[in-house]
């Protein structure tokens, strides 16, 4: 018997939310079989099976959030002899319990169990013969401290079993588990950095599904009954997108402020060249040709001539990337998601056309990567999309600047010799992180983008 | 060219720059002859006129460095032992690490003064001593220690080739001791770079000199206990290499700082600090140091030596404690 | 860095007497004028609270400008001490620098705020920085002697220091090195009487620094630092000798500080005012002044339009460089190390 486990999806993810179980129990499973769907922060994905056999019990059942690591349900594996029935769980004696009297994880410093009564020393550390140490001297704690599971070695005076290293804590905030239900191989039977990532790579077979404090308090998500249309408003209960897309938005209006500026730009070339294309190319090349690869192009044209844009506010410092990994605004059914085209500026028109049609596919299927949302330098925005004739696109934090694509639309034009015509006209919006540059080169990429998209015919 | 000794390493490489660049000469006492190490042997004949015999001044060697570098020559000065220096320190300290510093970068000193350091040789107090620590708190003053014979080599080179005043330490013990093919082993060629030269999993070792050969037999020893350790050269020791200290200790959680220096204010409680302000939350254990006793310096006899210079048993203890914590 | 002005119809031809021409002349006493109105202005700007620590050279005018002088600006090398202000008028500094110098300024060529006012050094105009140690300079000008002996240019360096440097193990370090190997090098001693407090029965034992000469197999020479033409006819031919590889000199120069140690000093504590009288009798500007117009080399009309000249660029001088911006506090950072 086998168990599949939270995996961890994205760096600094620390949980994620089964969104439907794929298979049940007493279905049989190939390699790869998808068994679930999960939903962290950072993406949407199927959790393909590493085992083959029969689907066993399932831990976390749907809309249930489940840390990094946490068993998520059993497999009995081909070829080994099926195990008994689980015997059930005996209560009191369950680290699931120790997990309840000592609320660790992600709990970081407040509350967690940084078992220190207030007049031990730290930690005690052995003469270096390693002979003749005298333990430090622990005093009783207090009862309502006690934990109620017992440590490995409790009430020993050398019990370093609570005694957590920075490390310890920090590895069991980031992968959200609880030491409680960990044995210390270290000194004192202390829990060192290499017991929580043996734990964190094998967990031990035998733990139930430690539901953690976040877990028995999460809502359900999906699968709970709509609420009832009573009272004066209802709760919209916020998926981790959606939580995520917030945290985002915030983060990137309180860290950098951010300006705001527009160009029109006169696409009559641009309109008229997809118009002759768009029918060949849907044949050669199966996907449909819209603007928006012509826009991206150009976008990376500009950004080559003015690098400053192709950046990252990353904590103290401005990084400017050499290359150009333009991330595709994309309005799905789930939320907003940013899937990025690695390395833009060595694409093609064509080429262009091909991975956004994929990224945009895959966004909508909830079928992207971990690297597919990662690692973007510019943020490139279809408002046009929805029939946007202007908008102010918020950074796609950290990076420094988001330009918009808006419709383009049929204008008359006071054109050079004053005679008037009938031009295709197209707004081009830029916000940008002011910290970053200021308007004089934000002007300048943008007039840039506004010759470049002229200049199509 | 092969398998070389520390020494062979200083010597080849002094003989390389001072063909190589007519800037360069050497002032130091007993270096005409071949000083008492045999560094510069051979060298006054080789290149006469620019391996100088300096009266028994050590002050004199590294004011006059001052000037000439002052004036565009590449002095390469040798204080005798380092236990020696101290004579110069004042012009070191009060001159010559603020001299780009106090212009602006208007003047600029480009001199390595190298000097012998380190027990293990039945020096005494006055043959055996560490310095680092005193001039690693002298900004604008580089000190480098290397290990091997390879990094003497090209280390020795960029401090000859750098624009400002390098402290050269060679640690005397490893002069014949330590033997390399230099050809094929990695050499460092920038100031300022550490190397991670063992990588393991339980515990990280800082060291430089012949307390980086003392750690590796060390990490040897324990490697067949089954504790891995990851065993850092710092090789520059002002400016740090702070990203890979860092970096390494972020490894393992767990940091052996082994130094042959007196413990209290030795280099070993910058390292430490540096790692506990930027590490804190990658440490699995106390920073533990592995350092000479807090005594004025090495003592005479065999067995008080013995009792002072940390080595690679003493390293091995500390590291099964720290493994085991 | 106003070119020194000399009257255009001034002799170029040397003068017997003098071994220096009426246009050399001129430009020993605009120098000398200089560094002491400038020591005045600023030690007014110091007891107006406007300028934080003023260190002078009041006294020893005669001394430094008459022995820089005798060295070829933009070739020989001088690596000066704190009271120098008048070597390094006669090298290449102008008033405005030396206000700047004084005030701390961001753009001060010697030390750029970064130390206090008249530590001197740039290396375009071959003036060595220096700092508040004294002494450690005599071997640095050994250095650059050393180098410039190995690399066959045929330069000078002048080390100056007080009597009070004299003592110190770096003094004797450097003499003996440059005799050892001959360099081309000039100690200077500006023996002015005093280390800060102390007379100088309680530096040495012996009645002439340049005594010392002797014991390092060099040059020695005793003048009158009160006279500046004096002390040209004495430092010139020791330049040219030690730059012919005669070897070294050690040139002491008795002169008197006229002021105290410092502005933060009160010599009334450790000298009578009957003494400071004797030897303002023989003020170097004032000697000098009377000598060229008793020997009519000038009208004197001619002098008193030098006077009024250097006052107006004090004057002048003051005011710019009060308005010049001070370093920014994170100007404390940078250059630490150099960069090529």
């Amino acid at each position: 018997m086998a168990t599949v486990t939270m995996p961890q999806l994205g760096e600094s993810v620390t949980e994620g939310t089964i969104i439907a179980w794929l298979k049940q129990p007493g279905d049989p499973i190939k390699l790869d079989d998808p068994l679930c769907e999960i939903e962290t922060e950072k993406v949407t994905a199927e959790l393909p099976s590493e085992y083959e056999g029969t689907m066993g019990q399932i831990l976390v059942p749907a809309g249930e959030v489940a840390p990094v690591g946490a068993p998520l349900c059993e497999v009995e594996v081909a070829g080994e002899a099926p195990a008994p029935a689980p015997a059930a769980p005996t209560g009191e004696a369950t680290p699931a319990a120790a997990a309840h009297a000592e609320p660790a994880s992600g709990g970081g410093w407040s509350g967690g169990p940084m078992a220190i009564p207030p007049d031990e020393p730290p930690a005690s550390f052995p003469a270096p013969t390693g002979n003749g140490h005298e333990p430090a001297r622990r005093p009783a704690a207090s009862p309502a401290r006690e934990p109620v599971a017992t440590a490995p070695r409790p009430g020993k005076p050398d019990d370093r079993s609570r005694f957590y290293s920075p490390a310890v804590m920090r590895l069991a905030r980031e992968h959200g588990i609880d030491l409680a239900a960990l044995t210390g191989s270290g000194i004192g039977g202390r829990v060192t950095r290499k017991d929580v990532e043996a734990y964190v790579q094998h967990p031990p077979e035998t733990a139930p599904a430690t539901p953690s404090p976040t877990t028995a308090a999460a809502p359900a998500t999906r699968e709970a009954a709509p609420p009832a249309a009573a009272g004066p408003f209802e709760t919209v209960t916020l998926s981790a997108t959606r939580k995520t897309i917030a945290a985002n938005l915030v983060r990137s209006n309180l860290e950098a402020p951010q300006a705001w500026t527009m160009v029109e730009a006169d696409v009559t070339g641009l309109v008229a060249l997809r118009e002759r294309e768009k029918a060949h190319f849907q044949q050669q090349e199966g996907v449909e040709l819209t603007l928006l690869p012509y826009f991206t192009a150009a976008v990376c044209e500009s950004l080559r001539a003015f690098p400053m844009l192709n950046a990252r506010w990353e904590g103290e410092e401005l990084r400017r990337y050499h290359a150009l990994d333009i991330g595709i605004a994309v309005a799905t059914d789930h939320g907003l998601v940013v899937p990025v085209v690695h390395g833009a500026g060595d694409l093609s028109v064509a080429g262009l056309a091909k991975r956004i049609a994929d990224i945009a596919q895959r966004a909508h299927a909830r079928r992207l990567r971990v690297e597919d949302v990662e690692g973007g330098t510019f943020t490139v925005n279809n408002t046009g999309s929805f029939g946007s004739i202007a908008s102010k696109p918020i950074v796609n934090h950290p990076q420094v600047g988001i330009v918009t694509m808006e419709r383009a639309v049929k204008r008359p034009v006071i054109r050079d010799d004053d005679s008037i015509a009938v031009r295709w006209m197209m707004n081009v919006c830029l916000s940008f992180d002011h910290r970053a540059l200021d308007g004089l080169e934000a002007g300048q990429f943008l007039t840039g983008l506004k010759h470049r998209l002229e200049a199509i015919s | 060219m092969a398998e070389m000794t520390v020494i062979e390493a200083i010597r080849s490489t002094l003989a390389e720059e001072l063909t190589s660049d007519d800037r360069t000469f050497i002032l130091g006492e007993d270096v005409e002859a071949g000083g008492v190490f045999r560094a510069t042997e051979g060298l006054a004949a080789r290149f006469p006129g620019r391996v100088i015999d300096s009266p028994l001044a050590e002050s004199s060697i590294i004011g006059i460095s001052i000037g000439a570098a002052h004036y565009g020559m590449r002095p390469i000065a040798e204080i005798q032992f380092a236990d020696f220096i101290h004579a110069g320190f004042d012009q070191l300290c009060s001159e010559a690490s603020r001299w780009s510093y106090r212009t602006k970068g208007d003047s600029w000193l480009p001199m390595v003064v190298r000097t012998p350091w380190g027990g293990g040789v039945h020096g005494g107090q006055h043959h055996s001593q560490s310095i680092e620590a005193y001039y690693c708190h002298m900004p604008g003053i580089k000190v480098v220690a290397p290990s091997f014979p390879a990094d003497y080599r090209s280390l020795l080179r960029a401090a000859i080739e750098d624009p400002n005043p390098v402290l050269f330490l060679e640690h005397k013990r490893t002069y014949r001791l330590i033997k390399q093919d230099v050809d094929d082993a990695p050499a460092e060629t920038r100031l300022g770079r550490s190397r991670i030269t063992r990588r393991g999993n339980d515990l990280t070792i800082y060291a430089y000199g012949l307390m980086l050969h003392e750690s590796l037999a060390a990490a040897d020893t324990l490697a067949g206990e089954g504790i891995d350790c990851t065993v850092v050269d710092l090789l520059t020791l002002n400016p740090l290499d702070k990203e890979t200290v860092l970096e390494a200790a972020k490894m393992t959680g767990k940091v052996l700082i082994v130094h042959e220096d007196t413990l209290t204010g030795g280099f070993g409680g910058e390292l430490a600090a540096l790692i506990a302000e930027h590490a804190f939350e990658y440490l699995d254990a106390p920073i533990r140091r592995v350092a000479g006793p807090d005594i004025p310096a090495m003592p005479f006899h065999h067995a008080m030596e013995g009792f002072f210079m940390p080595n690679r048993d003493k390293i091995a203890a500390a590291a099964r404690d720290l493994a085991a914590y | 860095m106003a070119a020194v002005r000399t009257r255009r119809d001034r002799s170029q031809t040397r003068i017997d007497d003098y071994l220096l021409s009426e246009a050399q002349l001129e430009e020993m006493y605009y120098h000398m004028l200089l560094a002491r109105r400038l020591n005045e202005r600023m030690l007014a700007l110091n007891r107006q609270g406007r300028a934080p620590f003023v260190i002078a050279g009041a006294g020893q005018e005669a001394a430094q400008v008459g022995a820089a002088m005798a060295l070829k600006k933009g070739i020989d090398y001088v690596a000066p001490y704190y009271r120098d202000l008048g070597v390094n008028l006669v090298f290449g500094m102008d008033a405005r620098e030396a206000m700047l110098n004084l005030l701390a300024k961001r753009d001060d060529p010697n030390a750029f705020g970064r130390q206090m006012p008249s530590h001197w050094g740039n290396r375009e105009r071959h003036v060595v920085t220096q700092s508040s140690v004294v002494a450690t300079q005599l071997l640095h000008a050994v250095g650059i002697a050393l180098a410039a002996k190995m690399r066959n240019d045929p330069i000078v360096v002048l080390a100056s220091c007080g009597e009070g440097s004299t003592s110190r193990g770096d003094f004797h370090e450097a003499l003996n090195f440059a005799g050892i190997h001959k360099l081309p090098v000039i100690f200077y001693i500006e023996n002015n009487g005093y280390a800060i407090t102390e007379r100088t029965d309680k530096e040495m034992a012996i009645e002439h620094v340049a005594d010392r000469a002797r014991a390092y197999g060099i040059h020695g020479a005793v003048v009158d630092g009160m006279d500046a033409i004096r002390v040209y006819q004495t430092v010139a031919p020791a330049v040219a000798e030690t730059r012919g590889g005669g070897g070294p000199y050690l040139i002491e120069a008795k002169c008197y500080r006229l002021w105290a140690h410092s502005s933060d000093d009160d010599d009334s504590r450790y000298r009578t005012k009957q003494e400071l009288e004797e030897w303002a009798r023989k003020d170097p500007i004032k000697l000098f002044r009377e000598r060229v117009e008793s020997d009519r080399i000038f009208p004197p009309e001619d002098l008193d339009e030098i006077e009024q000249r250097v006052d107006d660029e004090v004057k002048e001088a003051a005011q710019w460089a009060a308005s010049q911006p001070d370093p920014a506090p994170e100007d404390a950072l940078g250059f630490v190390y150099k960069e090529l």
